[in-house]
């Protein structure tokens, strides 16, 4: 294929290859990231029900979604989720990591077994989940058949607390993750700041929380925009182990939009509640994810 | 550089001790060490473990037995009927046609997304033209928008291709949003290699696509691979996409898993229903297996390589 003249080096020339072979990329960055995402803010502005329609009405729809007892709780619900979820996976995904930088034998086993669930779809991890807490024949009936007859834990059963239920899901799905993200960082850490440490007599937990964790500052920055970026778009595993219930107790905002988009036939509150989704992303994962880059570039 | 070492620990183990071990097996320290990391590990299994015996159950003894006890009459028959007659609201011809969607899906999306890919990541790192870096930007930020907010908009753009609902459409789906990462993991792997070996591809005469079939193609293949395995699971893993742009006839293997188990109508076989999840989880857990360091330096590599 000789699409260039090189000899003649025309650099207009040259640059017409790569900016043929880039269409689908920049088709994919405009069209798809920039329009749809500029389409749907536009048209949340609008009266659309079954289908899209230009009737401007301010802003109705953000009025009637933060009136919506149904939205309310999937924001609840999400923002309890991700606490929990983040702060928790962070913390066992390090404490297992920690465990695995020990110079431990059979090192690679460990790691395989704590990793693979994250190679399982939520849908498995959902429905796996939902078997193993199912009152009637899981693990309540299992220790209620060794005699304590009163044991209840049905947490994916229970509205007051599906959402922790679908957290145990969660963790173990994707802690595997978060602990090979830790174990990276751990492992950039020099040993001499590890043998200077035992010789100053600090006490190994002192080491990890005053120097080693600091020290993994960009690690753990890129884990929570991973993870928050994660976390928002929260869909299939809810899906899979509760369906959103008991009643709208585990509703959350990626359901309330499918619901209202593909049921409902409310393409207004659809487009409204993603747009709130879009403006969570921009203002708590953006900054962290500058904060980083940000750095990062400062120190090339 | 960092980075690279950074997904390189977690992929390899290839780590070489350089203290001594401790000397005593038995310490204190190990026994906690190493009898931690055991029960961890039985929690990480056990879900798995409760997968496999269910399936080999028969109803009966589910409902006699207990979640844990292995099974006394081992049965294959859940998974016979998972895989060729478990129903799904009026059909009853089990996952094998989720399966064989999904192979379809799955085939064309990986090849197509791959493939352009290392293209953009081949022009970011060699052909930078002007804008490039700018719709690469655009790229990344995409990366972080919620599905959802674009999901309606590329409904009316398939349906006004024809191809909403259409396996083709939810191929075109993947690649796009697979792009993001995938192109960050070709820009860095071809900004690694020396501009050197470009320069004198040039100066030889060799051009745009010369260069890159004959050179950076086939030095690309370790990061292909890895991108491969991303997309491989990723794909298959799948459900948000496949339930809305396809139609329930293509529909693929996950959207298949859910209706049929959480499909209102009939008697809950909770052994089908684990076996059909088992069989869903088949593929990517092969991967998983097969693929070993490679899996976790697809995974670090995407998500530690900023």
């Amino acid at each position: 294929m000789t699409t260039n003249a090189p000899t003649r080096s025309g650099k207009p020339i040259r640059n017409l290859s790569a900016r043929v072979a880039t269409i689908p990329m920049v088709l994919t960055a405009t069209v798809v990231f920039l329009g749809c995402s500029v389409w749907t803010v536009v048209y949340s502005f609008t009266r659309s029900g079954l289908m899209p329609r230009t009737s401007w009405v301010g802003l109705d729809q953000y009025e009637r979604l933060w009136s919506s007892r149904r939205w309310l709780i999937s924001i609840e619900n999400l923002a309890i989720y991700s606490f929990l979820a983040l702060t928790l996976s962070l913390l066992v995904g390090f404490l297992l990591a920690a465990l695995l930088d020990q110079k431990i034998r059979y090192e690679n086993t460990f790691r395989s077994i704590l990793l693979y669930p994250f190679a399982l779809s939520f849908v498995v991890t959902g429905l796996v989940w939902q078997w193993i807490l199912n009152p009637e024949f899981g693990v309540q009936r299992f220790i209620r058949a060794l005699g304590y007859d009163s044991f209840t834990f049905d947490p994916l059963y229970n509205p007051d607390i599906v959402i922790y239920g679908v957290l145990i899901a969660g963790l173990w799905q994707s802690s595997g993750l978060i602990m090979c993200l830790m174990l990276a960082g751990l492992r950039t850490i020099d040993d001499d700041i590890w043998k200077a440490a035992r010789i100053d007599g600090i006490p190994t937990w002192k080491t990890y929380v005053f120097i080693i964790i600091p020290m993994m500052r960009s690690v753990l920055i890129t884990t929570l925009v991973i993870l928050g970026s994660s976390l928002i778009k929260l869909y299939d595993l809810i899906l899979a182990s509760t369906g959103g219930g008991p009643a709208l107790a585990s509703e959350i905002p990626a359901k309330y939009v499918y619901d209202m988009m593909f049921m409902n036939q409310n393409l207004g509150q659809a487009f409204a509640a993603s747009t709130m989704m879009l403006l969570t992303v921009v203002v708590v994962i953006i900054p962290l994810a500058y904060l980083e880059f940000g750095r990062k570039r400062r120190h090339a | 550089m960092p980075d690279k070492s950074m997904s390189d620990w977690c992929s390899d183990g290839q780590r070489v001790p350089d203290g001594p071990r401790p000397s005593s097996g038995f310490s204190r320290r190990n026994v906690m060490i190493y009898g931690t990391l055991l029960v961890i590990a039985l929690y990480y299994l056990f879900p798995l473990y409760v997968m496999i015996v269910t399936s080999l159950k028969g109803m009966p003894e589910i409902r006699i037995g207990n979640i844990f006890s292995p099974p006394v009459d081992i049965t294959f028959q859940p998974w016979v009927k998972a895989w060729s007659s478990a129903c799904t609201g009026l059909d009853c011809d089990g996952l094998s046609r989720g399966f064989w969607n999904s192979v379809r899906i799955l085939i064309p999306s990986t090849i197509l997304s791959v493939a352009i890919a290392s293209i953009n990541g081949y022009v970011l790192a060699n052909w930078r033209f002007r804008g490039a870096d700018l719709f690469f930007t655009i790229l990344i930020i995409g990366a972080f928008i919620p599905y959802q907010v674009m999901i309606y908009p590329l409904v009316i753009l398939l349906r006004e291709m024809g191809l909403y609902g259409s396996l083709t459409g939810l191929v075109l789906v993947h690649t796009v949003f697979g792009m993001p990462i995938l192109t960050l993991l070709f820009r860095n792997y071809f900004t690694s290699v020396p501009e050197e070996l470009f320069r004198a591809a040039r100066v030889d005469g060799a051009g745009f696509w010369q260069i890159y079939f004959q050179i950076m193609l086939p030095m690309s293949l370790p990061i292909i691979v890895v991108a491969t395995i991303l997309q491989v699971t990723g794909i298959w893993n799948d459900f948000l996409f496949g339930v809305i742009y396809t139609k329930p006839e293509n529909y693929p293997m996950t959207v298949q898993l859910n209706n049929i188990v959480n499909s209102v109508r009939g008697v809950k076989e909770y052994n089908v229903n684990m076996a059909a999840a088992l069989l869903t989880a088949g593929v990517p857990l092969i991967i998983y297996i097969a693929s070993g360091k490679l899996f976790m330096r697809g995974i670090t590599a995407g998500a530690v390589k900023g």
